[in-house]
């Protein structure tokens, strides 16, 4: 397996639940190259911290009011 | 009235977060979150069953970011299809490791200015398929669905979308990096 196929299969190592001979053989590419297994872990490390650091929080006073302008303007439709 | 409300109490916040990464500014991504619910609203007697409410809510809610967009870039035509055939990151090109713990280099409130200075600078095509399948958990066929693409489209943005990101924070997270990245944070 080469470096760009590994790549192209990259979803199916980020997936835990994927298991089979497609993840042994890009296991096994792992096992003999440092910059995929590299490229790998720092992808998913990538993943984690967009996940853990909300970037655009909604303060409860902003959900409030943005919560009862939403409602206003439904019930002002002609629905 | 009452049930719809629920609705949008449950997902308000989901859908202001995405509205937000695609607008880049809050005031926009207000009038978004307004717009697509009452459009939503309006339209709920055509909602289909077959997929789920918050698929389709966050469907209306990219077109309406996405046309936010185009109004303020004075007409210009904005759509998820913008850039994408560039070929940056579809090959990595920086191979250094990061450091152990990438987040011990930086506070909190610095961490989230490289983050959001970070994923800003990928075209909205790449940004909304990340957010959607990454941040938000949509599975891949919901992204898809959200988003009028197919699933190898959706599939071939997220891997060039997530190289993208993992190289522009290879210089803030390299290993060795003792202090600031040299250009600083805005």
């Amino acid at each position: 397996m080469t470096c760009t196929e590994f790549l192209q299969q990259l979803d199916e190592m980020l997936d835990p639940a994927i298991a089979g001979p497609l993840r042994a053989e890009l296991q096994q590419h792992l096992r003999c190259c440092e910059h995929c297994e590299i490229t790998l872990n720092t992808t998913r490390k990538t993943i984690e911290i967009y996940r853990k650091h909300e970037l655009y929080e909604l303060p409860d006073d902003l959900q409030e009011r943005l919560h009862e302008a939403i409602l206003a303007r439904c019930r002002g439709c002609a629905k | 009235m009452a049930a719809f409300e629920k609705l949008v109490r449950q997902y308000e916040r989901q859908v202001f977060r995405i509205a937000q990464h695609i607008v880049q500014n809050r005031e926009d991504a207000e009038d978004v979150v307004q717009d697509a619910f009452l459009k939503a609203y309006e339209k709920l007697d055509q909602f289909q069953g077959n997929s789920k409410f918050y698929t389709w809510l966050v469907r209306i809610a990219v077109n309406e970011a996405l046309m936010r967009l185009r109004k303020r870039r004075t007409g210009r035509m904005v759509s998820i299809d913008e850039d994408v055939e560039t070929e940056e990151g579809s090959m990595p090109r920086d191979l250094a490791d990061w450091s152990p713990d990438p987040e011990a280099l930086y506070g909190r409130s610095e961490m989230a200015d490289i983050l959001r200075k970070t994923i800003q600078g990928l075209p909205p095509g790449f940004r909304v398929v990340f957010v959607l399948r990454d941040v938000e958990g949509l599975s891949t066929e919901e992204t898809a669905e959200s988003l009028g693409l197919s699933v190898p489209a959706v599939k071939s943005r997220l891997l060039r979308a997530r190289l993208q990101l993992r190289e522009r924070l290879t210089r803030y997270f390299r290993k060795g990096t003792r202090g600031k990245a040299q250009d600083g944070v805005k």
